[in-house]
C-alpha cells in the first residue's frame, strides 16, 4: 500500500516539477484546451436557456378564436356555451369587438392608428385555454374550433414556440456533433503533446525499461500529465464560459429593460461545470494513454 | 544460477549473432566474456539480462526458463541484475544523485531510504562528493563509476558490465576493474565483457566467443588468453 502510494506521489511530483519548469507551455496548453471547449459550452448554455424559456411559455398555450365580423351576439353566445361544454377546454375569456376597440383607443401607442380608422375593424374574440397540453391534441382542438360556425380563425399561439423547440432540438444535435469533433481534436492535441514529451524523455524511458521498469511505471507520469492538462483545460473552459455568459448578460440586461423584462441567461449549473472538467480529464487521459502505449510497444522485449 | 543450453540468437535481418551456446555460471563467480568486436559479447550479456530473447535454445536464470517468460514479468526479472552498459546510458539531464536513484524509483523506493542507498552506492565508487554534479562534468572514468553506482544501488545478486573499460586509459581501467573484483569478493556474481585480456584475473571463468561460437570455456585461462 505504502509502496503503491509512493509510486503515485513520486510520478505526480515529477510531473508537477516538469510542468513548473515549463510553466508557460503548460498554461498555453490549458488555454488552448479551454478555448476549444468553451465554444460548445457556450452554445450549450444558450440552448439550455432558450429551452427553459420556451418550456415556461409552453405551459400555457392559448387558442385565439376570432369570430366572423358579421357574427351577431347570439352566435357569440352559442359559441360560448359550446366552449363551456367542451371537455378539452379549461377556460375561455370573451372579448367583444367593442371592448377590444376601447382598449386600442386607450393605448397611447395604438391610439393614433385607431383614430385614422373610421369604424371598428375588430371581430369578437374568445381566448381559449385548453385542458390538454400535448401539442398534437391542441392542434386537433384548434382544427375542430376552426370548423365551428361563426368562427373566422382559430389561431394557436404556440406555433412559434413549436418552431423554436424544433430549432433548439436541432441546436442540441449540432452541439453534440461539435462536442464529438472537438473531443477528437482534443485527444489529438493531447496525444501529440504527450508524444513530444515522450520524445524528449526517450532516453530515460529506454534506460528505465532496460533496468526493469514496468509499462505502468513508465506510463504513470504521462497519464498524470494528461490528467492535469485535462483539469487545467476544463477549468479554463469553465471560467471562460462563466465570463462569456456574464458578458452576454450585460447586453441582455439592456435589451430586457426595453421590454420591461428581467430576463437574463442563467449561469450553468455546477454539475455542468463538473461535467465539463470531468469530460476533459477523461479525454486527455485517453489521449495520453494512446500516445504512451504507441511508444511503449516500440520498446517491448521481443 | 545461469544456464545456457544450445542457445541461438539471430537478429531480424542479420546473420546469426550467437550459435549453439551452452555454459553454466554459478553464484558468486567472476566471469569474463571475451572475443573480437562483433563476436557476440554484448548479445550474450543481453540474453542473460533478458534484454533480448533467444531465437532458440533455453536460457535458465535461477531455474526459470526466460525464453518463455511472459512479457509482463520481464521487468521483475531484469531488476535482479545490475547493468553497466557499453555506452553508459547515463541520463545527462539530471545530476549524479538522480541518475543513481532511478533503479530505486523503479522499485518504488523513494525519500530518505532512497537517499541513504544512493549515497552508499556513490560512496562505494568514490563519487560521494559529486552527488549534485551533472554527469557531463565528470571525466570518462568518473562517468563509468557513476554507471556502476547505478548498477549496484539496488544491491543486485548479479552484476553485468559490457566493456566497462573500453574507452579508458590503463590507470582508470585498472581502478574500474578493481571495483568489480571488490563486488565479487562480497558475493556478487560478476560478468564482464571485455576485449582486453590483460584485465583477466587468474581465478576467473572465461567465455571466449568467435563469430558467434563459444570457442573456449575454462575456469582459469589467463596464460592461454594472453597467448591468443
Ligand atoms: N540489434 C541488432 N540488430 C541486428 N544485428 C545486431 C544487433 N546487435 C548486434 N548485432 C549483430 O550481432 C553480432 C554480434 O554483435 P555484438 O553482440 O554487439 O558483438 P560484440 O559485443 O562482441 O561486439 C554483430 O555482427 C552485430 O552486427
Ligand atoms: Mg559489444
Amino acid at each position: 500500500m505504502k509502496h503503491w502510494l509512493n509510486q503515485h506521489t513520486q510520478a505526480l511530483g515529477l510531473v508537477l516539477k516538469r510542468m513548473r519548469k515549463n510553466l508557460l507551455a503548460t498554461l498555453l496548453m490549458f488555454i488552448v484546451m479551454g478555448v476549444t471547449l468553451s465554444l460548445p459550452g457556450t452554445l450549450y448554455v444558450i440552448v439550455e436557456n432558450l429551452n427553459r424559456l420556451a418550456g415556461s411559455m409552453q405551459t400555457d398555450p392559448q387558442i385565439s378564436l376570432f369570430l366572423k365580423l358579421d357574427a351577431d351576439r347570439s352566435t357569440a353566445a352559442a359559441i360560448g356555451k359550446k366552449l363551456d361544454a367542451h371537455p378539452s377546454v379549461r377556460a375561455h375569456r370573451f372579448i367583444s369587438k367593442d371592448t377590444a376597440w376601447e382598449q386600442i383607443q386607450q393605448d397611447a401607442e395604438t391610439a393614433a392608428v385607431s383614430a385614422s380608422l373610421e369604424r371598428n375593424p375588430l371581430p369578437d374574440a374568445y381566448f381559449v385555454t385548453p385542458e390538454i397540453l400535448q401539442p398534437d391534441e391542441i392542434e386537433a382542438l384548434q382544427a375542430e374550433l376552426q370548423q365551428w360556425e361563426g368562427v373566422e380563425l382559430a389561431q394557436l399561439d404556440t406555433s412559434w414556440i413549436k418552431r423554436l423547440n424544433a430549432l433548439l432540438q436541432l441546436g442540441k444535435k449540432g452541439i453534440l456533433v461539435l462536442v464529438a469533433l472537438l473531443g477528437i481534436a482534443l485527444i489529438v492535441i493531447i496525444g501529440n503533446t504527450i508524444r513530444l514529451q515522450i520524445l524528449t524523455q526517450r532516453e530515460e524511458i529506454e534506460v528505465s525499461k532496460l533496468i526493469g521498469a514496468t509499462d505502468s511505471f513508465i506510463r504513470r507520469p504521462f497519464l498524470y500529465a494528461g490528467t492535469i492538462y485535462g483539469l487545467g483545460g476544463g477549468l479554463v473552459a469553465w471560467l471562460l464560459l462563466i465570463g462569456i455568459i456574464r458578458l452576454f448578460n450585460l447586453s441582455i440586461a439592456d435589451l430586457a429593460e426595453l421590454y420591461a423584462s428581467g430576463y437574463r441567461l442563467d449561469l450553468p449549473a455546477l454539475e455542468t461545470g463538473i461535467g465539463i472538467v470531468a469530460g476533459t480529464v477523461l479525454l486527455s487521459w485517453l489521449g495520453s494513454y494512446i500516445a504512451v502505449n504507441r511508444s511503449l510497444s516500440q520498446l517491448n522485449y521481443k | 544460477m545461469i544456464k545456457f543450453d544450445q542457445v541461438n540468437k539471430r537478429y531480424p535481418g542479420s546473420h546469426q549473432a550467437l550459435q549453439n551456446i551452452s555454459f553454466e555460471i554459478e553464484a558468486g563467480e567472476l566471469v569474463y566474456v571475451t572475443g573480437h568486436s562483433g563476436a557476440g559479447k554484448s548479445t550474450l550479456l543481453k540474453l542473460i539480462a533478458a534484454l533480448e530473447r533467444p531465437t532458440s535454445g533455453t536460457v535458465l536464470i535461477n531455474n526459470q526458463n526466460i525464453s518463455h517468460l511472459r512479457s509482463a514479468l520481464v521487468p521483475y526479472l531484469r531488476r535482479k541484475f545490475g547493468l553497466v552498459f557499453q555506452d553508459h546510458k547515463l541520463l545527462y539531464d539530471r545530476n549524479c544523485f538522480d541518475n543513481v536513484a532511478l533503479p530505486l524509483h523503479i522499485n518504488g523506493i523513494t525519500g530518505s531510504e532512497a537517499g541513504k542507498r544512493v549515497r552508499a552506492a556513490l560512496d562505494k565508487v568514490g563519487l560521494l562528493d559529486k552527488e549534485k554534479a551533472m554527469p557531463i562534468t565528470l571525466s570518462g572514468g568518473e562517468q563509468q563509476r557513476l554507471a556502476i553506482a547505478r548498477a549496484v544501488v539496488s544491491r543486485p545478486a548479479i552484476l553485468i558490465a559490457d566493456e566497462p573499460t573500453g574507452n579508458l586509459d590503463a590507470t582508470y581501467a585498472a581502478e574500474i576493474m578493481q571495483l568489480f573484483h571488490a563486488f565479487q569478493q562480497v558475493g556478487v556474481t560478476v560478468i564482464i565483457a571485455t576485449h582486453d585480456v590483460r584485465e583477466i584475473k587468474p581465478h576467473a571463468k572465461v567465455l571466449k566467443l568467435d563469430h558467434g561460437h563459444l570457442t573456449t570455456l575454462r575456469g582459469d585461462q589467463r596464460t592461454q588468453e594472453t597467448a591468443a
